[in-house]
């Protein structure tokens, strides 16, 4: 263990890897299409004022055994896309399918199942654990109303095993144990142990790792990527932290203000960033490495993220964009292909790629396959 | 080696939440003082019939002696009944209405508050502007006005106290529910499948007990408070001995018979001032603020 960077530690886990499904060999298990989620804003008495237009059509879908990152600065969406597919929040316009079927139209066992094969993994461990329950009755508790087991006996030998799977030995130390004894590695590892009591197919981490050390942070991605091997799960891993994506998603969805700007596999985004904003993303990820940070040339964003309540015309990211050009004012970019399922939303590309394949407007397109 | 111990150690350790607030409500001495005049005060409730050295009804024709006179240690009133018996049996009405109305109270406003925080919206519009009009009646009135038209058993005095006195738990029920519910853990119960009545119950409300509990126990001290108002002005139930039936009765005594007013009302004090000062330790205990770590 010695010896190594978490960077290093963090490849070697990727390598070994479970390789997800390919593209069009299975349903996918999750597909948003052109989904968004608007809040009223300001409010009064009269009626609101406006709307925060928090996901502004984001379309995804998601394949068995992989693991998609949603990357964006705080308030461009992303939680609020986890949170649709969870079905926590009804999306205001668009539809989410799980295996094909809207989730608005599951009903009576079929949204049990959802309920049981879409799991989440919180932020902040303390607060997703109800700090009046021991750890052994969080995860009773979870296993009994999944219905994963029937007796209350059984649960107590399962939770055990729960708490093992996610490393956490001996599993009686931890049992009977509240949440506030415990420190945030741990805490997060029940948090997941939690997650994977009802067998999932679908866990949706909500920035899982963000709020821990960087010792813990690997430790914790490991054993995300150990489950996933062992079980297939699919993650939907949210994150602004790019050097943890980078390290553990199979592909990458970068989002601005509430829209996809670019999407692909993994290695080509962070390779070949095609969009500007992007582009500044990758740059602005500290390098630990000085001499190579000196070379780098980095491209500082002026501004702030224009209010989601009145977002620019166009081009949402041409107000901050150092290439903006006058078209991007007025015309939305269309989801333009750049690569091998690599899609990114910006003017610039068509002519960069010269290619002759513009797609349709983002907003209305999923990205083909 | 090292990790061993540790896990072993952490498996041994670890302190009940009850615990850990009694050591904190342990500190506070006014909250200890008042515990320990609310626990008189049960005791003598219950033991009432053993601890009066007479009959609370029992007239006799030693009638308005002092305090300190043989027999009757804070004297007789107008009928020479025992004033000290009167007022042991007379904590059995005042803590009774006490709990029993503040229990009502707070069935109501739990329910009220739990639902109208965890949906919010329109129910929570509904319900809310129900709690303010029975906010803006005034209490003392409308008791006595209930009283008066429907006469005043006991069970009646208690139920309209009660269903006076749930707006306030219901706007604090409310207000704890409203910000719990946008926590993880009950996204979490809700990813899981749990009900809504389930995660309302099982889930946040114990974790908003201590609130709840604070205001409690001064809406106990409230309705103790009313109660007697009610019986100082001859509505109380005449069939039972009550601090403020006594009241009632001494004030036609006052210059002739001092303790006839002065010890029941001072029982009266002492009785709210203990459920006030458990309220606010119990307040200072579990607040999250003064919590470390």
């Amino acid at each position: 263990m010695t010896g190594q960077t978490m960077d290093q530690r963090l490849a070697d886990a990727n390598k070994r890897g479970s390789t997800p499904a390919v593209p069009g060999s299975e349903p996918p298990l999750i597909a948003a299409e052109n989904v968004r989620k608007y809040y009223p804003w300001g409010r009064t008495f009269f009626g609101a004022q406006g709307q925060v237009r928090a996901v502004d059509g984001v379309s995804l879908e998601l394949w068995p055994g992989e693991t998609y990152a949603l990357v964006g600065e705080s308030g461009c969406g992303k939680s609020t896309t986890g949170r649709m597919i969870l079905g926590l929040e009804a999306p205001t316009a668009g539809t989410i399918r799980y295996r094909g079927t809207p989730l608005s139209e599951l009903r009576g066992d079929a949204w049990t199942t959802f309920r049981r094969r879409v799991q989440v993994v919180f932020q902040d461990s303390y607060a997703s654990l109800n700090p009046r329950k021991t750890i052994g009755q969080s995860l009773i508790n979870a296993l009994v109303f999944s219905r994963a087991v029937t007796d209350r006996k059984q649960a107590r030998e399962r939770a055990g095993e729960l708490l093992a799977d996610v490393g956490l030995t001996p599993p009686e130390a931890f049992l009977d144990r509240y949440p506030h004894e415990l420190s945030g590695g741990q805490r997060q590892r029940i948090g997941i142990a939690r997650a994977l009591a009802t067998n999932p197919e679908l866990i949706v981490a909500d920035e899982p790792v963000s709020a821990l050390d960087i010792s813990v942070r690997a430790q914790i991605l490991e054993l995300l990527q150990r489950l996933q091997e062992e079980r297939r799960v699919t993650y939907l891993f949210i994150s602004h932290d790019l050097a943890v994506v980078r390290a553990i998603s199979h592909r990458i969805g970068v989002m601005y203000l509430g829209r996809l700007v670019e999407a692909g596999p993994a290695e080509q985004v962070f390779e070949n960033p095609s969009h500007p904003y992007t582009e500044a993303l990758i740059r602005a990820t500290p390098v630990p490495n000085p001499r190579e940070a000196r070379r780098r040339e980095r491209t500082i964003l002026e501004g702030d993220v224009p209010s989601p309540v009145n977002p620019p015309s166009g081009c949402p990211f041409h107000p901050r964009c150092p290439m903006a050009e006058p078209r991007c004012q007025s015309t939305a970019p269309p989801w333009i292909p750049v690569g091998d399922r690599h899609y990114a939303a910006c003017h610039l590309v068509a002519d960069r790629n010269a290619g002759p394949g513009v797609g349709p407007n983002p907003g209305h397109a999923k990205p083909a396959r | 080696m090292a990790r061993q111990s540790l896990a072993a150690r952490a498996a041994q350790s670890h302190p009940h939440l009850l615990q850990v607030f009694w050591y904190r409500y342990r500190r506070n001495r006014l909250g200890v003082f008042g515990l320990a005049i609310v626990v008189l005060l049960l005791l003598m409730g219950v033991l009432a019939p053993w601890l009066a050295p007479h009959d609370p009804y029992a007239t006799s024709r030693d009638r308005f002696l002092p305090p300190l006179s043989p027999g009757h240690l804070l004297g007789t009133d107008h009928l020479g009944r025992d004033v000290l018996s009167g007022i042991i049996w007379g904590s059995r009405v005042s803590l009774l209405v006490g709990f029993l109305a503040a229990a009502t109270a707070m069935v109501i406003g739990i329910a009220v508050g739990a639902i109208s925080g965890y949906y919010g919206g329109a129910v929570d519009a509904v319900l809310m502007r129900i709690t303010e009009l029975f906010q803006v009646i005034p209490r003392f009135v409308l008791a006595l006005l209930v009283v008066a038209f429907f006469g005043s058993g006991l069970g009646k005095l208690i139920l309209v106290i009660g269903v006076l006195s749930w707006p306030q738990i219901a706007r604090l029920v409310r207000g704890q529910y409203l910000s719990h519910k946008a926590l993880p853990y009950v996204d979490g119960a809700r990813v899981l499948g749990m009900g809504s009545g389930r995660i309302m119950f099982s889930e946040i409300l114990p974790n908003v007990t201590a609130p709840i509990i604070v205001t409690a126990s001064l809406d106990i001290a409230q309705a103790i408070l009313l109660e007697a108002s009610l019986g100082f002005f001859g509505l109380g139930d005449p069939n039972v001995p009550s601090w403020g039936g006594m009241l009632n009765n001494a004030q036609d005594y006052l210059r002739l018979a001092w303790w006839m007013s002065v010890f029941p009302g001072a029982a009266i004090a002492l009785a709210v001032l203990g459920f006030n000062l458990v309220g606010d330790a119990v307040n200072e205990a579990t607040n999250p603020r003064l919590r470390e770590g």
